[in-house]
């Protein structure tokens, strides 16, 4: 995983709430057995047309928002289903940090694994950053997970934010959880003794 | 102190507490099919890593599989594709696989719960969100994603954060016709779709416990459709009677000492939980959707709301946008809306008690000449089921097309798709833009409710057929 220090780029303003995952990516795009080519199916309904043109309207469509490396949605941005092809999606697009003023819990968990940081704010603060994506000349905000800052790109002063510690330094490290995880093997082998012993029924299934 | 089923299914699994605040929990049971599956065993292979307990792991294709003749295979190639990898892979790693063509095949959920594989006290994880059904036997269930999925296959294990609690209490009596789809949807409403965010949900009170295990499923299934990652229901005599049995439950012996440790699993008077909800069964209607998120629902007798009156600008412009998109205009009675297609079946509704609600509406009726209708049972066992009691014999007789098992058109990834602008009565999970097909339009209601929109050619009150 590509580790997440500080992203400078533009933002793109989607002011809709209840972003599901099957609008990030419609399900025909989950037959695939890669992580990537997903960014031509990111938000396929809104930004292309049934004939596959791009509707002129829709954000990711205009410049300069067509460079977007940062999207400011509405509230609970990712419900829906857990497709990890949402994230990988949105990275492949070239979005790396989504702000919005809530997620849905499994979304905002596949982001960490990808390098993708969902960073939540409160509804005032998101609409601001929201109005000065829209209306600034050039909207290139940067984002400082180190500091947990957010520049603007009025010169306004930053905004601060706050991810919790681990996915934190997990992202800034971008570690390999499954061999973090696979360290501490003892622990596990021990538990399982433990289980064994205690509720055998579990070692009998399947 | 006093513990919720929740925590102490929590505190049994923690293998290790992190400094951070995070745990490392055991996982005892991971379903996985062939969608969010693939990128998960390609990490493993690259990596060089095993499955470190194949036991403990179940695999079957439910989303791509066709419904229709199968002896045909799956015509549309990245299905198939798709579908292959997943027996690849489970013959490499050494999975256990039920098969297309294996009558054990079905929906993750569905066929969970049926094998016994689903047990009381468990953790269980799928890479897919409707992973929550389980919690209906008071295990803690939730979806994941493919880089968690991967997590679990190599290590049995998840790192977590604690979710807080919260309780639902449905009390009283279900009024006649109502349903535990009508009572989720009506959580739904209440709460809305982001309500449960960051919480595990016990669902409680006398609605609860006078629940089958089917419908207990339907509640627990659309726990993640309220934002909750996992709905937990306290597993009782109905839950130990369904269980027995089952070919991969205990047997014997074992059984009863699992019983023994089922029984002290449901939580302590005087647990606490963060947060309390209570619904009175009484005010409790069919409940049927009208927009684009689960939240947004209504009671059969009820209108298609006004934007106007919306709480906040950003609802005003979803509720715009929802009712743009559905064809809709506010103060349409619900029931003047005509629909084109009827799909029973889902991970939600496609069992066999759901099976027998439709039955008992459609019996001696017809589908209405402008309705296409299917039913696709929730797994081979279920249609088995279903054809021994003679209820296919009804359906057909309907006019209802009788299918084989699978996710189908809840999500339409295999040919069973909405066209666009379609409208469709639905007893799936999700009413999202296009998720039953292109510009479809879907209303989510209970399985008998659906029987009666396939009879009228309209969204009805099921009340006034049965």
């Amino acid at each position: 995983m590509q580790p997440f220090t500080t992203l400078t780029g533009i933002a793109a303003p989607l002011p809709l709430i209840n972003v599901d995952t099957d609008k990030i990516i419609p399900a025909h795009w989950l037959k695939t057995i890669k992580r990537t080519g997903l960014g031509a199916g990111l938000f396929e309904a809104l930004r292309f047309d049934g004939d596959g043109r791009e509707r002129p309207d829709f954000v990711l469509n205009r410049e300069p928002y067509r460079r977007a490396v940062i999207l400011i949605a509405g509230d609970n941005f990712g419900c829906g289903s857990s497709r990890e092809h949402a994230p990988w999606a949105l990275l492949d697009f070239g979005i790396r940090c989504v702000i919005a003023p809530s997620f849905a819990d499994i979304f905002h968990n596949n982001c960490y694994k990808n390098g993708i940081l969902p960073i939540t704010l409160p509804q005032d603060q998101v609409d601001l950053l929201m109005k000065e994506a829209e209306t600034a000349a050039d909207p290139t905000f940067t984002v400082d997970l180190e500091a947990q800052l957010i520049h603007r790109p009025t010169g306004n002063a930053p905004l601060p934010f706050r991810v919790d510690p681990a996915n934190r330094a997990k992202l800034l490290q971008g570690l390999d959880e499954i061999g973090t995880t696979l360290a501490k093997v003892a622990a596990i082998d021990a538990f399982e003794a433990r289980q064994r012993a205690a509720q055998p029924w579990l070692y009998r299934a399947a | 102190m006093a513990r919720t089923l929740f925590d102490k299914i929590w505190d049994g699994h923690v293998v290790e507490q992190n400094a951070d605040g995070t745990c490392l929990l055991y996982i005892d049971r991971h379903l996985v099919h062939e969608v969010t599956s693939p990128q998960a065993f390609e990490g493993l292979r690259v990596a060089g890593r095993a499955v470190r307990r194949p036991d403990a792991t179940l695999a079957v294709p439910d989303h791509n599989v066709p419904t229709s003749d199968r002896r045909k295979g799956i015509a549309d190639e990245t299905s198939r594709i798709q579908v292959e990898t997943l027996e690849r892979n489970c013959a490499e790693f050494g999975i256990p696989l039920f098969g297309m063509h294996d009558v054990r095949q079905g929906i993750v959920h569905v066929i969970g719960p049926e094998q016994g594989f689903t047990l009381p006290g468990m953790t269980i994880v799928c890479g897919d969100s409707h992973t929550s059904t389980h919690g209906a036997f008071g295990a803690l269930a939730f979806g994941i994603g493919t880089s968690e999925v991967e997590h679990v296959l190599a290590t049995q294990t998840l790192v977590q954060t604690r979710p807080r609690t919260m309780r639902i209490s449905v009390d009283g009596e279900l009024g006649f016709g109502v349903t535990a789809k009508d009572v989720i949807l009506a959580i739904i409403g209440q709460i809305g779709t982001a309500g449960g965010t960051g919480h595990v949900v016990e669902y409680a009170g006398s609605v609860v416990r006078s629940l089958s295990m089917e419908g207990r499923m339907t509640i627990c299934n659309m726990s993640i459709e309220a934002g909750a990652r996992a709905g937990l229901i306290a597993p009782d005599e109905t839950t130990f009677a369904y269980v027995r049995g089952r070919p991969m439950a205990p047997k014997a012996g074992a059984f009863e000492q699992a019983l023994a440790y089922w029984r002290t699993l449901p939580s302590d008077p005087g647990a606490s939980y963060d947060r309390e909800v209570a619904l009175r069964a009484a005010d409790i209607e069919p409940q049927v959707t009208w927009g684009t998120s689960p939240q947004d629902v209504a009671p059969i007798s009820g209108r298609v709301p006004d934007p106007v009156a919306a709480p906040s600008q950003d609802r005003r412009m979803a509720m715009e946008r929802a009712l743009a998109y559905m064809g809709l205009e506010p103060g349409t009675p619900l029931q003047e809306i005509r629909v084109d297609r009827v799909f029973i079946g889902s991970c939600t509704n496609g069992r066999i008690e759901d099976l027998r609600a439709v039955a008992k509406v459609v019996a001696g009726r017809k589908v209405a000449g402008t309705v296409e209708a299917m039913i696709v049972p929730g797994s081979g066992l279920v249609k088995e089921q279903a054809e021994a009691e003679g209820l296919d014999r009804i359906f057909k007789a309907a006019g209802f097309d009788w299918r084989e098992p699978g996710c189908s058109m809840c999500l339409g990834m295999n040919p069973d798709q909405l066209r666009p602008y379609e409208r469709c009565a639905s007893t799936s999970n999700r009413n999202f833009e296009g998720r039953q097909g292109k510009l479809g339009r879907t209303h989510l209601l209970s399985p008998a409710m659906a029987a009666a929109a396939a009879v009228t050619g309209r969204l009805t009150d099921v009340r006034t057929l049965v």
